[in-house]
């Protein structure tokens, strides 16, 4: 990929574009693990867990809905539509999206879920706590609420790690077996592409690439108290800039994109 | 009502004559409002009412987040999806207020799950109703909630302690409910032709049901005397169905939806609206089970609890080998005591 570096000589719509796109990354992200966790509802193993997974999801739609209306707002600087939170939430095709494979992954039993979760908190705590040194300043304050938000998430789904893996034989196993599909969708929350490398570059993004260090002490330090591993990597999805930040998706997000954007879908000209 | 025809075991109302002197104290405190707490002396009648009354209530908050959860995934605009999370992440904390309060009267939380999984403890027949558009979920908001503070609003002074003090918490939350709810009936009824034909539909949907959330009328409510001469239920059947009428038909009024009631009018004299008759034999098979959803309901709570059972063994087992090791630890520091 040609590297792509961001001058101070650059005309301020070409740093909104790419500012747009980035925004969309942060946004989509935790929009559509809320979404999955709202599948949860009712449904958790105790009501104590569903009240908590709730709990999560919440954090995490108004994370979205804070990174999603700022996105809004720069694509108004620069381009003739700025479109609303609902708008871009409820109104772009899958391949629009731009949230991380492992987010849009299916549920599945409560060690897939909390696998996927605490995967993505250990790695999203670090993002957000790295942006809240962003040069923009609403960049900054979004990051520093997310990110006291999401260190509480990656402490409980740790626990939770902890708790199954140390458990029974049964929990062991399905959480060896939810890290073992999973884990291949890790990699590409530790790859910079252009577009990461020329707002790493301007000083409002950050290097993706140095996370990963920090993210797999952590999750090694867990997983050993889990009695668990991640397994080797032989080939990461998302690889070679082509994962879900790019816009390049599996074919789960598009049955999640049609049953959450239904209602705007079919009725397109109303107030909610 | 969230309990609907809770059986007190008696047949008569108690007098002072049936009493023994510990009973005679106990009737005196609560003619004299004063609060029965759970070291207090209780008639076991007493005791297994409130078992009864609390524990369906209690079910009826968990059970009642499946209708609303059926409306998560869909909700039409980020806000209204936060605002449907909370409300139903309330409902969850009621549940569990609701079955720690139960539980200060001797039974577990386990024993009182395993009642409803069998079917042997009700829960409101209000959620046996299915959720079909979006206006359920306002309309739910607005009439649910509605009836259900109606209701509550006089439990909090019930002479039940622990109970009063639920309802004191959950009353505050209820009312964010029926607003949040009317808010999206407002924003419907005053929308696009399909938007109202989606409010109007569900007014028509829900209004019985929820007229029959207060139970039986009181002629043949064969319990509520005693219940009412114990204080855990303050106002009768007919005299919260009334008071629920009379504040709600003005807001349909402003949303210009009209109820489904060709009977219902507003008489001078008594300064209430008169209604129509209620369907009771589509109450008594709702509570019976064999409303539109009931199977359906049941079934989601009796799967979530058994898909849910090796979560729970994977925690006790991990909380179990903490505990062990922590005993090992204390043991091996002791050993090293003496041995010093
Ligand atoms: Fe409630
Ligand atoms: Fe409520």
């Amino acid at each position: 990929m040609t590297e792509f570096v961001l001058h101070a000589s650059m005309p301020k719509i070409v740093t909104d574009l790419i500012l747009f796109e980035y925004l969309l990354r942060l946004g989509d992200s935790p929009l559509i693990l809320a979404q999955r966790l709202g599948e949860w509802v009712g449904k958790g193993p105790i009501v104590e867990e569903d009240l908590a997974l709730t709990n999560v999801g919440l954090d995490l739609l108004g994370q979205a809905r804070m990174w999603l209306a700022y996105a809004g707002e720069v694509e108004a600087r620069c381009s003739p539509r700025g479109r609303d939170e609902d708008a871009l939430a409820f109104h772009r095709d899958a391949g629009a999206f731009r949230n991380l494979l492992l987010v849009e992954q299916p549920n599945g039993n409560y060690a897939d879920t909390m696998t996927r979760q605490f995967l993505f908190d250990a790695w999203h705590v670090r993002a957000l706590q790295a942006l809240t040194r962003s040069c923009d300043p609403r960049v900054a304050e979004i990051a520093a609420k997310g990110a006291k938000e999401a260190s509480y998430h990656v402490e409980r789904s740790g626990d939770w790690m902890i708790r199954l893996g140390d458990g029974t034989d049964e929990s062991h196993a399905k959480t060896q077996s939810a890290l073992d599909n999973l884990g291949m969708y890790t990699g590409e929350m530790f790859a910079s592409d252009a577009i990461d490398a020329a707002l790493a570059d301007a000083g409002i993004g950050f290097d993706h690439a140095v996370l990963l260090a920090p993210w797999r002490e952590h999750v090694d330090a867990v997983l050993e108290e889990a009695t668990l591993a991640l397994p080797a990597a032989e080939w990461m999805q998302g690889s070679g800039g082509r994962g879900g930040r790019q816009g390049v998706h599996g074919e789960h997000l598009g049955h999640l994109l049609a049953e959450m954007q239904y209602l705007q879908r079919a009725y397109p000209d109303s107030q909610w | 009502m969230y309990a609907q025809m809770v059986d007190t075991g008696l047949k008569e109302v108690r007098t002072a004559d049936d009493m023994p002197p510990e009973e005679r104290a106990f009737q005196a405190r609560i003619d004299a409002d004063i609060k029965i707490e759970p070291k207090d002396w209780m008639p076991e009648a007493y005791r297994r009412t409130l078992i009864r009354q609390i524990s369906q209530h209690a079910h009826s908050e968990i059970v009642g987040m499946l209708p609303e959860g059926n409306w998560v995934t869909r909700a039409p605009t980020l806000k209204r999806k936060a605002i449907l999370m909370a409300k139903i992440q309330d409902e969850a904390g009621h549940g569990l207020y609701l079955y720690s309060a139960a539980e200060t009267l001797g039974i577990s939380r386990d024993q009182m799950l395993a009642d409803l999984h069998a079917g042997r403890a009700k829960y409101s027949s209000i959620f046996n109703y299915p959720t079909l558009t979006w206006a359920d979920i306002g309309t739910i908001g607005w009439l649910v909630d509605g009836a259900a503070i109606m209701n509550q609003i006089p439990l909090c002074r019930c002479s039940y302690g622990p109970y009063a003090r639920a309802m004191v918490r959950i009353c505050k939350e209820e009312s964010f409910h029926q607003r949040q709810g009317y808010d999206i009936m407002l924003a419907m009824s005053r929308g696009t032709d399909e938007q109202q034909a989606m409010a109007k539909d569900a007014l028509a949907r829900w209004w019985w049901p929820s007229l029959m959330m207060f139970g039986p009328s009181d002629a043949a409510s064969v319990h509520s005397g005693q219940s009412a001469a114990w204080k855990i239920k303050l106002l009768s059947n007919d005299e919260l169905r009334q008071r629920f009428v009379d504040q709600t038909v003005p807001q349909a009024d402003f949303l210009g939806l009209t109820v489904p009631d060709p009977a219902l009018r507003w008489n001078d004299e008594t300064g209430h609206y008169d209604f129509g008759a209620i369907d009771w034999s589509e109450f008594h098979n709702v509570i019976k089970g064999n409303g539109p959803c009931n199977r359906d309901r049941l079934q989601a709570r009796v799967n979530a609890w058994d898909e849910g059972a090796w979560v729970r063994e994977a925690a006790m087992a991990h909380a179990e080998k903490r505990a062990a090791g922590a005993a090992r630890a204390v043991a091996s520091i002791q050993q090293q005591g003496r041995t010093a």
